[in-house]
């Protein structure tokens, strides 16, 4: 046992790890998933996007509705490169 | 490319009454499910329902997926492609899709959406062991792939996916050592939490874990008390024996194609995330694209069924489908969904819904 807080499972990135980020002065969720690979993985941050927005609205005391989300960009799911080769 | 007149992303309870009831009115609908099986959580849903007779009210979940998928396959008009996932929804109007390992476009006039919710996680140390487990996971590993999850549990969560998936354990042998819940009182239904408190498993309200344990997978959890300001108690700390943990807390709009659509999106709270912004026939602001059930608010399967047949006829009624009736049938279902919405769980989604529509405080 680590006693680690698991904030993206699919990536493997700890509470810790977004904390110090945070005083590093990362500001948005995209800025955190470009360094850390939060919410880039097989959920493509499902899990992970709203929990790391709630440490940053707490971090920067703003509201929730403020926090700004990332881009979302096709293919909402991992796909394998395979599936473009006869497809459309 | 596939041509279609209504496009139908998710067959869960919403999906398929969008499907039928813009079909009824003539359409020709396709609906793209991810699963082998259209139905979404209905499938795995052994309780009877609640609500009025119109609403499968006296049904379990399960037969009501099993009724709505007969419908659409009974209708000529629906065609359903099981097995696809909706991967995109591009700006000039094309939808993509993974189906049978092929990557497919799809043109079709209207779009509605109706891909429904996540599971929420919690943050506690040791938070990955294996033993942890979102409640409707476990739900699914019981009633559909029928394996028991573990021998002891510990439910963390007590609105109705908590209580029910909680009841479900014990009707399949499995001990469920306790339910506890952050707020100070019990969010689901009273006969759901009365059924289980018969059971002999306490309830234990203002309760949060505080940490898991265990080796190679979950032995326990250390949980405590929180106050009135949601801080844990020091000194109230307990610890519960269990090999596997549920998660109840929440569920998340699957919004990612709403945003992708350019549709504006808002977060509201009673909402349980940020949702697109629709106005009351469901048409967010992307002309022709349409919403309904969880991915516009999570709120319960019995109103994303009235959600989707609003959304299904008022995209019909777009295309001029249904002149004649299709007002009356928006009335019926406007009626249905503010019958749904006025006890006391309503009222928070209709608080949501205000905001959405930007009338907060109308009511006042």
């Amino acid at each position: 046992m680590e006693n680690k807080v698991i904030v993206c499972r699919c990536e493997d990135v700890t509470l810790e790890d977004i904390h110090a980020l945070i005083k590093q002065g990362y500001r948005t969720i995209d800025e955190i998933k470009r360094v850390s690979r939060a919410g880039m993985g097989p959920c493509q941050g499902r899990t992970c996007r709203m929990l790391i927005a709630q440490e940053l609205a707490k971090a920067y005391g703003v509201s929730m509705e403020e926090v700004i989300m990332p881009t979302f960009r096709p293919t909402v799911k991992p796909v394998k490169l395979g599936i473009f080769v006869g497809g459309e | 490319m596939k041509q279609t007149e209504i496009l139908v992303v998710g067959g869960g309870p919403a999906g398929l009454c969008a499907a039928s009831a813009a079909a009824e009115l003539g359409a020709d609908v396709l609906i793209l499910e991810r699963d082998s099986k259209p139905g979404g959580q209905l499938v795995k849903q052994t309780h009877k329902f609640f609500g009025s007779k119109k609403q499968y009210a006296g049904d379990r979940g399960i037969q009501i997926g099993d009724f709505l998928l007969e419908q659409v396959e009974s209708n000529p008009k629906v065609e359903v492609w099981p097995d696809a996932t909706c991967l995109g929804i591009y700006e000039d109007g094309v939808v993509t899709a993974e189906k049978d390992d092929k990557h497919i476009k799809i043109k079709p006039e209207r779009i509605i959406i109706a891909t429904g919710a996540a599971e929420k996680a919690l943050m506690f140390p040791n938070n990955d062991l294996p033993g942890i487990y979102g409640a409707g996971a476990v739900q699914t590993l019981m009633n559909v792939a029928g394996v028991v999850p573990g021998k002891r549990v510990l439910m963390v969560g007590a609105g109705n996916i908590g209580l029910i998936v909680s009841y479900q354990l014990l009707q399949a042998g499995v001990e469920v050592a306790a339910v506890i819940e952050a707020a100070p009182h019990i969010g689901g239904y009273l006969v759901h939490a009365s059924k289980i408190r018969r059971a002999g498993v306490p309830i234990l309200t203002s309760h949060t874990v505080k940490e898991a344990y265990g080796n190679d997978t979950l032995e326990g959890a250390i949980i405590c008390r929180l106050d009135e300001k949601w801080q844990p108690i020091p000194g109230t700390e307990q610890d519960i024996k269990a090999d596997v943990m549920c998660l109840a807390v929440g569920l998340s709009p699957l919004t990612e194609l709403c945003w992708q659509a350019g549709c504006k999106m808002k977060y509201i709270a009673e909402l349980s995330g940020h949702v697109p912004v629709r106005n009351e026939y469901l048409e967010t602001t992307r002309p022709g694209l349409y919403v309904a059930g969880d991915v516009s608010g999570v709120e319960e399967a019995s109103s994303a069924m009235v959600e989707g047949r609003l959304a299904g006829i008022s995209a019909a009624l777009s295309l001029g489908y249904g002149k004649d009736k299709a007002p009356q049938l928006q009335a019926e279902a406007l009626a249905e969904l503010k019958e749904l919405r006025s006890g006391p769980t309503g009222e928070k989604i209709m608080n949501g819904i205000m905001k959405l529509l930007g009338k907060e405080g109308a009511a006042c």
